[in-house]
């Protein structure tokens, strides 16, 4: 800290905003070097939110860890689960006996809870810019989202929901009739949304070339996701590397070419939409049948049968003492997270716990991307500039 | 475009990184580089000295490995010797190919830093000396990056305790060579010591 101070120049000014400061999303702390109301120079500071998470996940059992990875990007947290466990069955080689329903109810829950990212990204963004309405608008619509995890799986923000081989408990009956009664209402107020963002002409001034960024440099710099795609490349893992059967649904990946923050917040709303078709998708092909794989070594037996069984009994002794070994081996296994890549790279030495569980997080790139997003901008620009890249500090610092 | 098509990319791009890139990786780099197994998740990796490293990157780049993907750090202690483990993921774009490299340091080995080739390796390299307190050669700035400046220790070695170094403290030591002493209350000590 003290070597900033020294380095100051006559004519710039140092000035250091956060890490409280509202417009940083949580807890970032970003050190400005102004030459009057232009930036020169930003050099963001992390780890205010630092929680040992990877730490942690090397001393709790494979299906424990699922409580500690969701709190990492804590408005994706079933995407986390989900590529947390799609990481340890591949490790354990169980990736293609996972049943049908439990592969589709992923999908669908990882789309609304995308939606559920996108509408917090949306609303706070319009507030970063100085537009209320948007943020009351996209949170109402974000409740009905959260409704629906409370309806599936008992929690709105970390539900947990996920494990090693499908999911934790079977959907509810009525799972079809609340999401379908979601899908009526969101596009129109979707439209509604779009049409007061990007149709206004303050937020289109304000936007409009700011923060751009060319395709080499987004690369160069790490970056995935949307932040990408507004350069004119359409790399989206649920294309190009397919997961969870996401070759089988039919969307495209919407694409930008300005590269500005005005197509970082507009390709949201593209997404979004692509989304809606995802579910709705998902939902025509959910097949009944098992939530979970039928494996006794991996699951915990029903309940009734742990009364009347010997075996079951011991499989569930064990698995709740031990857990389950796990081959040795390394994976990594990435995603679509909504702010982009999101790896996770796992190290097993063939025991009950990780050696090591590395999360390659896209918003961690984002944020030091904004060493150079930040340049030759003003200072009333830094906060829209910060909300665009979208960083979830949970997961920047893990 | 038909359903399969990418997966039919990826598998494509995957088997020539196999057939072509990977021994001809291991003929240029000879006794530098040795070739590993693949595990479930079927990319190619190699392991790869602390010294050539930089010139394995280099030459993976002229290969169209145009994005590195994550730079992760790892630490096998006590099972393997040298300890510690420095993974990247390269990946072809828009061919989809990808590598792994591992190189396995002690501490003081300094892998040559990427940053100066891509600069998204920069804030990964900073983790991987704070997490594990493996430095990089010319880094431009090694200092911490999730930690605070003044912590002690780097958290992920295996042998660092989960609850931090403060559960080291050893009652039986003298007071003047237990650096803890002082954070250690009267209340703390008799109720630990029965």
């Amino acid at each position: 800290m003290a070597q900033t101070f020294e380095t100051h120049n006559q004519d710039n000014m140092t000035l250091s905003i956060g890490p409280h400061h509202p417009a940083t999303h949580g807890v970032l702390r970003v050190i400005l070097e102004l030459n009057g109301e232009t930036i020169i120079k930003a050099t963001p500071e992390t780890g205010f939110l630092h929680t040992g998470i990877e730490k942690q996940a090397e001393n709790l059992t494979w299906n424990q860890a699922t409580a500690v990875v969701d709190r990492m990007d804590y408005l994706n947290s079933i995407g986390n689960n989900v590529g947390y466990c799609l990481a340890v069955e591949k490790l354990l080689g169980i990736t293609d006996r996972i049943p049908e329903r439990a592969t589709v109810a992923r999908v669908i829950l990882m789309e609304l809870q995308r939606l559920t990212s996108h509408l917090v990204y949306i609303g706070t963004g319009g507030l970063d810019l100085g537009a209320m309405t948007p943020f009351f608008w996209a949170f109402d619509l974000r409740e009905q989202i959260l409704d629906i995890f409370e309806e599936v799986t008992g929690q709105r923000m970390n539900p947990s929901y996920m494990r090693v081989g499908g999911l934790a408990h079977d959907l509810p009956d009525h799972f079809k009739e609340i999401v379908t009664n979601f899908l009526k209402v969101a596009p129109g107020k979707m439209q509604d949304l779009r049409n007061l963002i990007l149709g206004n002409p303050i937020f289109i001034d304000r936007t409009r070339n700011v923060a751009k960024i060319s395709q080499e440099k987004a690369l160069a710099l790490g970056l995935t996701g949307h932040n990408l795609r507004i350069t004119g490349c359409d790399y989206d893992v649920r294309k190009h590397y397919p997961y969870c059967g996401y070759e089988n649904y039919d969307f495209k990946v919407p694409v930008r070419q300005n590269g500005d923050l005005f197509d970082r917040i507009a390709i949201r709303f593209d997404e979004v939409d692509e989304s809606l078709k995802i579910i709705k998708q998902g939902l025509d092909n959910l097949p009944d049948g098992d939530h979970i794989i039928n494996d006794r070594k991996l699951v915990l037996p029903p309940k009734h049968e742990v009364r009347e069984s010997m075996e079951a009994l011991i499989h569930h002794f064990k698995l709740v003492q031990q857990g389950f070994d796990v081959p040795q081996g390394e994976v990594y296994q990435f995603m679509e997270s909504p702010r982009g890549e999101l790896g996770f790279y796992v190290i097993s030495d063939g025991g009950n716990k990780p050696v090591r569980m590395r999360v390659r997080g896209p918003a961690f790139y984002a944020t030091y991307a904004l060493k150079e997003l930040l340049v030759g901008h003003y200072v009333g620009d830094m906060a829209g500039i910060i909300a665009g890249v979208d960083p979830v500090f949970g997961e920047v610092d893990r | 475009m038909s359903k399969l098509e990418m997966i039919e990319r990826g598998n494509a791009a995957r088997e020539k990184v196999n057939a072509e890139i990977v021994p001809a990786l291991l003929e240029a780099f000879k006794e530098k580089a040795e070739l590993i197994a693949p595990t479930n998740d079927l990319i190619p990796q190699v392991f790869v000295t602390p010294g050539a490293l930089l010139d394995v990157a280099l030459w993976l780049k002229d290969r169209g490995f145009n994005v590195l993907v994550d730079v992760a750090g790892a630490d096998y202690y006590p099972r393997r010797e040298p300890r510690f483990e420095v993974i990247y993921h390269f990946r072809q774009f828009p061919a989809l190919g990808m590598i792994r490299v591992r190189v396995r340091c002690r501490e003081l080995d300094q892998p040559s830093t990427l940053s100066h080739i891509w600069p998204m390796a920069d804030a990964p390299e900073r983790e991987v000396y704070d997490q594990f307190g493996v430095k990089f050669k010319d880094h431009p700035e090694m200092k911490r990056i999730l930690n605070p400046d003044d912590w002690e220790g780097h958290p992920l070695r295996r042998d660092y305790p989960l609850r931090g170094p403060r559960a080291l403290i050893s009652l039986e030591m003298p007071a003047e060579q237990n650096r803890f002493a002082a954070f250690v209350d009267e209340a703390d000590a008799t109720t630990e010591g029965k």
